[in-house]
């Protein structure tokens, strides 16, 4: 593993990395007709961690994305989003990876519908109107897509970078 | 937490039939979802506009008409109802994504401005019909 001295300079890069995929998503004017839907670039850098560093600097480090990405591009209501959106993800995507069963695809799937799922719920309790559920199954659907595609990028990422951030190759470099 | 750090591996498998299972049922089940909810889609007949879960008031969608929802005084979304549909023309928050939003026409769509906690909704008109002649 990481040794402790430089774990917060080691964090600090993948914190670097969610941040700038929240920032080019926000340049992106990527709308499908309903809000919350976007590709969810970050959720890469998210199930990249989950794989190669470990579950708890994962959630560390996107919470942290969370926060900062809603004070520089965003507002209050964002960061609640996206908190409630990401936090359920990040749950599904670490009790679904730890049965053992599945591979990067359906994990990253089930965080892109439950991170979708997550911020329904919020805006159904902000705005008090539960009729806003109308959207979920169009909601769960582009949850499914965009999961789709990140776990696609994600499990080639984690085939090419993992063995670097694991330490494996890290140390004969050193 | 160490358990956690067990779980850390860079061997990864790759998608194997389970995973391909699993993949084609959700996709399966999210599609006749989908369906279901786009056939159900009818033609509303009046617009309901609530703020913070309270009613604001409601407007035919057969009558063109602009209707400013005014909070504390200040005017914070612009309703429009044109041709049969309700569209949010302006909002007074950064992020825009009401007013992005499509106009909207069947039963139970919804336009919602977050931030102001402004809900725009097509209602259908048959129920409010059949409470008018209850009464």
């Amino acid at each position: 593993m990481i040794p402790s001295r430089n774990k917060a300079a080691f964090l600090g890069v993948f914190l670097a990395l969610a941040l700038i995929c929240s920032y080019v998503e926000s340049l992106i004017p990527f709308y499908f007709g309903i809000p919350g839907v976007k590709l969810g670039l970050t959720n890469l850098v998210v199930v990249m961690m989950l794989y190669c560093v470990g579950a708890k600097e994962a959630l560390a480090v996107s919470v942290c994305r969370i926060v900062l990405a809603g004070f520089l591009f965003g507002n209050m209501f964002s960061i609640l989003y996206s908190l409630a959106g990401g936090l359920l993800s990040f749950l599904a995507m670490v009790l679904l990876k730890r049965t053992g069963q599945f591979g990067v695809l359906p994990v990253s799937i089930s965080g892109g519908i439950l991170h979708n799922v997550g911020q329904i719920c919020v805006a159904a309790l902000v705005v008090e109107n539960y009729n806003i559920f109308y959207y979920l199954p169009v909601l769960l659907a582009a949850g499914f897509l965009t999961g789709l595609l990140i776990g696609v990028a994600a499990q080639g990422v984690i085939r090419r970078v993992g063995p670097f951030l694991s330490g494996e190759k890290r140390r004969k470099g050193e | 937490m160490s358990s956690m750090e067990n779980h850390v591996t860079t061997k990864i498998r790759g998608t194997g039939r389970r995973d391909l299972i699993f993949i084609a049922v959700l996709a399966a089940v999210l599609a006749a979802f989908l369906v279901l909810s786009a056939v159900k889609k009818e033609a509303g007949v009046s617009v309901v506009v609530t703020v913070d879960g309270e009613r604001y008031g409601s407007w035919p969608l057969s009558k063109d008409e602009e209707v400013p929802v005014t909070i504390d005084g200040k005017t914070t979304n612009v309703m429009v109802i044109r041709d049969g549909m309700a569209d949010m023309t302006e909002a007074d928050c950064p992020d825009q994504l009401c007013v992005h939003q499509k106009a909207i026409s069947k039963n139970n769509e919804t336009i919602v401005c977050l931030p102001n906690r402004v809900v725009v909704q097509i209602t259908g008109g048959e129920e409010g019909a059949y409470d008018s002649i209850a009464k």
